[in-house]
């Protein structure tokens, strides 16, 4: 049997593991990515208007917050997923499945996302920020409206990196159990050494991240007046 | 209108401190356009920034059509810097925004309701001669328009005070004359106040009603162009007609404050019988008045007759070896 003819003859099953593992996989990505921008974008601003000299100076605050990021930062994924267990177990009661898995991928990609965050805000001109002080503005509006409009191409092609990142931060939350298609290349390809499996899953990975960035694209040329 | 009381700022380094503002009294008259020159360094951004608060003086106050800004809450401080204008060398714009969203910006920020916005931004465009731009974004302008659009924000809320930081500075020269140009229709249109910084004299010549000479965070002269020019060995007029220094005998500078119709040097010969002769001379257009600096040597009996007739006609006389 060709390997033509064996596919078509497995394709009825695996299409519906693989469309799950999808499926699986995008929820995970999704809600880590409302979560992370949640958080991560207010941290972000926050690590750059702490500066001394900043918009709300405070160097007390921003050593702290920088020590956290960078903790989050320093630590390789698979072994923040398993040191956050019990906090998964606690939140979600349990620590298997995608939704158990939005725990550690969120807290993995929030310090992500706001490292993005602040080179993004930092890139912002500092005579425009003088600019709306000089006309009088509230360091809220000098946020909302100068330093994220500002900086918006930066900060969606942040995201679009966050994104990817949380697509392949998912394949490892496969790893410990947390479905979608990491979880099928690990379980089905790799212990079982189905290649059809392991090819179709990258496959589907690879689909995933071009059309996240395809779209951030089309987006930052949107956003962009530069 | 802006009136500012013994301004020093100190930046305290780690191991010295640097003085960029040493003690400056500035007066600035309701209506006028004043403007502070010096080289980079001498202060002249910083005592710009002490005027809307941008810096804190260490010492000394700050008041902008009589209220003390000094003095006010962060909430007061906001209200006043509303009727502040300010333009800035590179222009400051949002990259994010059109034209007509920049223009809309301060009144944005002073609350002011979308349709009133809207026919204000149309009214200021037009003003600066941008009105088919208002749908442009920034990055598709050349400089000068870049400037014409801060010029339009700046006026967006009304201020009777425009603070220009070097506007000009990064223009070439035919935009800048053009630049120029708007901001002394402005100040006689709208009888706008205008305090503004530059490290070019061309620029206090051309526009300025008084001017400011600033050193090592001081002025070093300060008072009307018209009489600065006047003054014997003012840095101004020194600057600005550099006629050489002449070791000729019996020479004298002239200044003529304003163009004279009158055959004065032949008036001159004629009358007291005195031999003139041209050494030097500068005319210059100060302030929309032909001003102009002549060195000559003057010889004869009645000498000190004829330089008094000249003192009389309204010429400046000074011993140019004296």
């Amino acid at each position: 049997m060709s390997w033509t003819e064996e596919l078509a003859q497995r394709w009825p099953e695996m299409s519906e593991v693989l469309w799950y593992g999808t499926l699986d996989t995008l929820y995970m990505v999704l809600w880590a990515t409302v979560f992370s921008v949640l958080v991560g974008l207010p941290l972000g601003v926050l690590l750059v208007t702490t500066d001394r000299g900043g918009l709300t100076p405070a160097p007390v605050l921003k050593a702290v917050l920088g020590a956290v990021v960078n903790i989050g930062r320093s630590l390789p994924f698979i072994v923040l997923m398993v040191a956050v267990l019990s906090l998964t177990r606690l939140l979600i009661g349990t620590t298997l499945g995608p939704t158990a898995a939005i725990v550690p991928l969120s807290i993995g990609a929030i310090p992500f996302f706001a490292r993005l965050v602040e080179t993004a805000v930092r890139e912002v001109d500092r005579e425009v920020v003088e600019a709306a002080h000089a006309m009088g503005a509230r360091k809220l509006t000098i946020v909302g409206k100068v330093l994220l409009p500002e900086a918006l191409p930066g900060l969606v092609a942040g995201l679009v990196m966050t994104v990817v990142a949380l697509v392949s931060y998912s394949a490892m939350a496969g790893a410990i159990g947390g479905g979608g298609l990491g979880d099928i290349a690990i379980r089905e390809g790799y212990q079982r050494f189905d290649d059809y499996y392991l090819w179709a899953t990258v496959i589907l990975l690879v689909v995933i991240v071009q059309a996240a960035q395809s779209l951030g694209d089309f987006i930052i040329r949107r956003v962009s007046h530069r | 209108m802006i009136e500012a009381v013994g301004l020093r700022k100190v930046y305290p380094l780690k191991q010295r401190e640097v003085v960029a503002l040493d003690g400056v009294d500035l007066h600035v008259e309701q209506g006028e356009i004043f403007g502070v020159v010096g080289q980079s360094g001498a202060g002249k951004s910083t005592l710009l920034r002490c005027v809307n608060l941008l810096e804190r003086p260490t010492s000394g106050t700050v008041s902008v059509d009589g209220r003390e800004l000094t003095g006010m809450s962060a909430g007061g401080l906001r209200q006043a810097r509303r009727g502040i204008g300010m333009v800035h060398q590179h222009f400051a714009l949002l990259s994010s925004r059109t034209v007509a969203a920049n223009v809309a910006f301060p009144l944005e920020i002073a609350g002011v309701p979308r349709a009133r916005r809207a026919a204000r931004v149309g009214e200021l465009l037009e003003l600066v001669g941008l009105a088919d731009k208002a749908k442009a974004y920034p990055a598709q302008l050349s400089g000068g328009q870049k400037q014409r659009v801060g010029i339009a924000r700046a006026l967006a809320s009304d201020p009777k005070v425009l603070l220009s930081d070097e506007a000009t500075s990064a223009l070439d020269p035919a935009t800048t004359e053009s630049i120029l140009e708007l901001l002394r229709d402005l100040n006689r249109q709208l009888g706008l106040t205008i305090l503004l910084i530059t490290h070019e004299m061309d620029v206090i010549k051309r526009i300025c009603d008084s001017a400011a000479i600033m050193e090592n965070g001081s002025f070093r002269e300060a008072g009307k162009v018209l009489d600065l020019i006047g003054t014997p060995d003012s840095l101004l007029a020194a600057s600005l007609f550099p006629l050489p220094a002449t070791d000729v005998p019996d020479a004298v500078a002239l200044t003529y404050p304003r163009s004279f119709d009158e055959p004065l040097m032949s008036e001159l010969t004629r009358r007291f019988d005195v031999d003139v002769n041209v050494l030097g001379g500068a005319v210059e257009n100060v302030a929309g008045t032909s001003v102009g600096r002549l060195n000559v040597q003057v010889r004869g009996a009645n000498r000190e007759a004829a330089l008094g007739f000249l003192a009389d006609k309204g010429l400046l006389v000074r011993e140019a070896n004296r």
